[in-house]
């Protein structure tokens, strides 16, 4: 469904991405595994175009997408859901929720906001509030929240569990199983195993912009040796 | 008390138009990051183009229906110059827009003065609200009362669009964070292209709508701006209720001064300016900027290196040329040459600021016109020796920018260059209106250099001295020690602090260097002109510093002086066709389009390229054989 091929992406001069190359199948939940600075959130704005990469394609539905406009790739499925949160601290709820929505495609789930407070309710208690005023569990609900009300075939999670209570993270990890059955494709970026166990069907790993590993989560437990060298623990 | 509230409903009559212009500029600000400067001239366009619908409709409807169309067409044509003008240039350097948005303010004054010629226009009266009704005793016009109904209408339905609907929304995400409402699937160039519209009709309804009182003329554009300025500083940017306090303020505050005060009713409202700004820095409703919180990302700067040989070379055989003038030019050809010099000079100072140390002074005239001035009061008030009153020039502005950046740099950013433009028209309006010292608008004359000066050549080599020595000791500067710190407190305020640089003072002290030099060139021209007038210090002057040196490209060091050079000549040239102007902006426009690098920037880039300069591309394609 997405599939990458020798991406290079720079930060001005900086050289991030290095011919990295993967692909996700549809339906899966693949876990996009590296240590601190190996490159997964430039991956994801590299997917989402927000990076620009300097060579290489990014196909999604067999279509190359690269160099399109970013609210070009968002339209067209790709839901992105920053590791920053970048919440809309100065509008409400409701109204970050707002800034989501977008028309249904074909054969993607149709969310409404009231669905949405179904599957995280302590969102809907706090539906008249200002983003500044939520916890950064309420946070990260809100970021994921307002992504789906875009209403995205395939989702982008940088880092879902980074810095929230381990009661939120276990939400989460609910949530994305949940996705899943409803027929989502998730790309979730981790910098160790721990959350991608419970969660992950496959895993990329990179170090350096590159590929280091690409396979299901059994492989990946019969070498440990490749967990220790490219994860922190 | 009759004629205190007599005076208060006029006051918040006159807060509407002021209101809407604002809230308009306030609105670009936010979601596109645009100082729109012509949105002065899109009020102007709304008041003629109201003043020639009400000639053809007829009646009360034709009446309150040119002004609806009036707001609708101005908006249209906003919406033009967005995706004309503005939208190619949105991904150059931040504030490189200015510059367009300059080009727009000429052309659209041009096109004016050609389709609607020089006279000013006097307004129709309202069908139906003609004549004053007495309230305790007072005369108010009826059309005031009227004002006092419909701009809380427009405010409240622009507070109903920004809060309550799906567009308000994405515009409120979209100022705080746009490059995320872009991830979301929201076309953001439709998004800006439609704000943008909606605050350029809202500043062409404010237009029309003071038609009945102010009527229409070829000035509006720019004084209108100073007060929005104002309003927009003093309520706080992207605040609608912040524009409309402080648009009510600014109006009553008018009112009352033009009876009681009437020699000082614009120093009035800056002065209310400056106690507002003491004790909330952001304005009533404002917030601080936040650097980085709109997910800009620019281009890292290149590393300024001193000059090579070969431009030495340039440069030295380009002052020799220059030098050799009064060998074989004419007497005219070094009045010119000093013209340029003096510019030069005085673009050279405002580039010094903005390139080192980040600061963009939307006012810079005020040194300049400053030190005119220092030194034509002295030589008119006192009797001293020409000589002194030349050394006082540069003295006395480079103070006056000490005081006033002690002020301005409390804020950062846009508030900050506001607020330099705010205190440029503090001191402009004071020189205009006093008028028994200063002369008003008459102006200083007779003002001449000693007798051995009084010559052309002698006063073009003082002016080539001066002004190449300033420029080069500002280079120096530039390569001193005192230069890399105001650069370090540019790229990164945090860490030049850590490393024990105090930012603040360094900025301040460059501020006041700047606006000395900027004195020393208004000193020279004094002298060579022989006169000096407030428009020495108007806005429109600060605005020639401003497009110079953003044209000859900020980033190089040259650029402030190549821009100035280029920008006088072809001024000289240009100013021989009646629409100059109109020629000019486009010019203007153009050259912002094609070169986002200002003019040094390109040349650099295009002799790169051809293999005449060292620089990036060799670089690369070195790195790329050797590889190979
Ligand atoms: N805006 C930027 N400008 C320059 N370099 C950057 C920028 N953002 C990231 N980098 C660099 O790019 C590399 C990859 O960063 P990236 O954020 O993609 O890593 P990451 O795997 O997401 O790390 P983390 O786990 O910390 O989120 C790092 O070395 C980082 O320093
Ligand atoms: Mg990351």
């Amino acid at each position: 469904m997405l599939e990458l091929s020798d991406i290079n992406s720079f930060y001005g001069k900086a050289h991030v991405l290095n011919d990295l190359g993967f692909s996700v199948a549809r339906g899966q939940v693949v876990a996009l595994l590296g240590r601190n600075g190996a490159g997964k959130t430039t991956t994801m704005k590299s997917i989402m175009q927000m990076v620009v990469p300097g060579s290489g394609s990014v196909r999604y539905n067999g279509q190359d997408i690269t160099g399109w406009p970013t609210h070009k790739v968002a339209k067209l499925g790709l839901g992105y859901v920053p590791e920053e949160r970048r919440i809309f601290t100065d509008l409400t709820v409701t109204e970050n929720l707002e800034v989501g929505r977008q028309p249904a495609r074909d054969g993607t789930v149709q969310w409404t906001e009231e669905m949405l407070f179904e599957l995280f309710p302590n969102l809907a208690e706090r539906r008249g509030n200002r983003g500044k005023a939520l916890s950064g569990g309420e946070q990260q609900m809100l970021t994921i929240a307002r992504t789906l009300m875009g209403n995205p075939s395939f989702v982008l999670l940088d880092e879902p569990s980074e810095g929230i209570a381990p009661v939120i993270v276990e939400q989460m990890a609910h949530v994305i199983t949940q996705l899943k059955a409803d027929g989502l494709t998730v790309l979730l970026s981790e910098q160790n195993l721990h959350f991608a166990r419970a969660v992950a069907d496959r895993a990329v790993i990179i170090e350096g912009g590159t590929t280091k590993f690409e396979g299901t989560l059994a492989e990946l437990n019969a070498h440990p040796e490749i967990r220790d060298a490219y994860l922190s623990v | 008390m009759g004629l205190f509230i007599a005076q208060l409903i006029t006051g918040l009559a006159n807060a509407g138009a002021l209101f809407m212009v604002a809230s308009g500029l306030s609105l670009i600000f936010g979601v596109t990051r645009i100082v729109n400067f012509a949105h002065g001239s899109f009020y102007m366009l709304g008041a003629y183009i109201g003043y020639t619908l009400m000639q053809v409709l007829p009646g009360a409807v034709g009446f309150w229906g040119a002004i609806l169309l009036a707001g609708i067409a101005v908006g249209v044509i906003g919406m033009l110059v967005e995706i004309l003008v503005l939208r190619p240039v949105y991904r150059a350097p931040e504030l490189f827009q200015l510059v367009a948005t300059f080009g727009v303010i000429l052309v659209v004054a041009d096109l004016t003065l050609m389709i609607w010629g020089p006279e000013d226009l006097l307004g129709p009266r309202a069908p139906g609200l003609r004549g004053v009704i007495r309230i305790m005793g007072e005369p108010v016009p009826k059309y005031d009362i009227a004002l006092l109904v419909i701009t809380p209408i427009v405010a409240l339905l622009l507070w109903y669009l920004i809060a309550r609907t799906r567009v308000g929304v994405l515009v409120r995400a979209a100022t705080q964070d746009r490059e995320m409402v872009g991830a979301l699937g929201v076309n953001q160039a439709w998004l800006f292209t439609g704000v943008f519209a909606l605050g350029c009709g809202l500043a062409g309804l404010g237009g029309a709508l003071q038609l009945p009182k102010g009527g229409a003329d070829l000035l509006m554009d720019f004084n209108i701006l100073t007060a929005v300025f104002v309003v927009v500083v003093i309520g706080g940017m992207g605040s609608l209720p912040g524009a409309y306090l402080a648009a009510v303020i600014i109006s009553v505050v008018n009112v009352f001064g033009v009876t009681y005060l009437p020699q000082s009713t614009l120093v009035l409202i800056f002065v209310v300016m400056v106690l507002v700004l003491m004790i909330r820095p952001y304005g009533l409703f404002g917030r601080p900027e936040v650097a980085g919180e709109h997910g800009q990302v620019g281009e890292p700067e290149k590393p300024i290196r001193p000059a090579g040989t070969q431009v030495r070379l340039l440069v030295a055989a380009g002052i020799a040329t220059l030098a050799a003038l009064p060998l074989y030019g004419s007497s005219f050809s070094q009045v010119l040459a000093t013209d340029i010099l003096i510019f030069c000079l005085f673009a050279a100072s405002l580039h010094f600021l903005m390139g080192l140390s980040g600061l963009v002074s939307f006012g810079h005239a005020a040194y300049f016109g400053g030190g005119a001035y220092v030194a034509a009061l002295i030589v008119t008030h006192s009797n001293s020796p020409m000589e002194l009153a030349f050394v006082l020039a540069p003295i006395g502005a480079g103070l006056g920018a000490l005081i006033i950046g002690w002020v301005c740099l409390r804020l950062t950013g846009v508030y900050f260059a506001m607020l330099t433009l705010a205190f440029a028209q503090l001191l402009w309006s004071l020189v205009f209106q006093w008028g028994e010292v200063t002369g008003g608008d008459d102006g200083l004359v007779n003002i001449w250099p000693a007798d051995w000066l009084n010559d052309t050549t002698v006063f073009f080599y003082l002016a080539l001295i001066l002004c190449i020595g300033g420029i080069l000791a500002m280079r120096h500067v530039a390569h001193s020690p005192f230069g890399y710190a105001l650069r370090a407190g540019r790229d990164s305020d945090r860490r030049a602090e850590a490393t024990g640089i105090n930012v603040k003072r360094v900025q301040w002290l460059g501020f006041g260097f700047a606006g000395m030099m900027a004195g020393l060139a208004g000193g020279l021209f004094v002298f060579s002109k022989g006169s000096v007038f407030p428009n020495e210090m108007e806005i429109a002057r600060s605005f020639d510093a401003l497009i110079v040196v953003f044209l000859g490209g900020v980033k190089t060091l040259a650029g402030g002086v190549v821009g100035a050079a280029t920008f006088k000549g072809l001024e000289e040239v240009i100013t021989r066709f009646e629409y100059w102007r109109l020629i000019l902006g486009l010019l203007i426009i153009f050259v912002v389009i094609v070169m986002p690098e200002g003019i040094v920037g390109t040349a650099r880039k295009w002799a790169e390229r051809a293999g005449w300069l060292r620089g990036e591309e060799t670089r690369k394609r070195k790195a790329r054989e050797e590889a190979a």
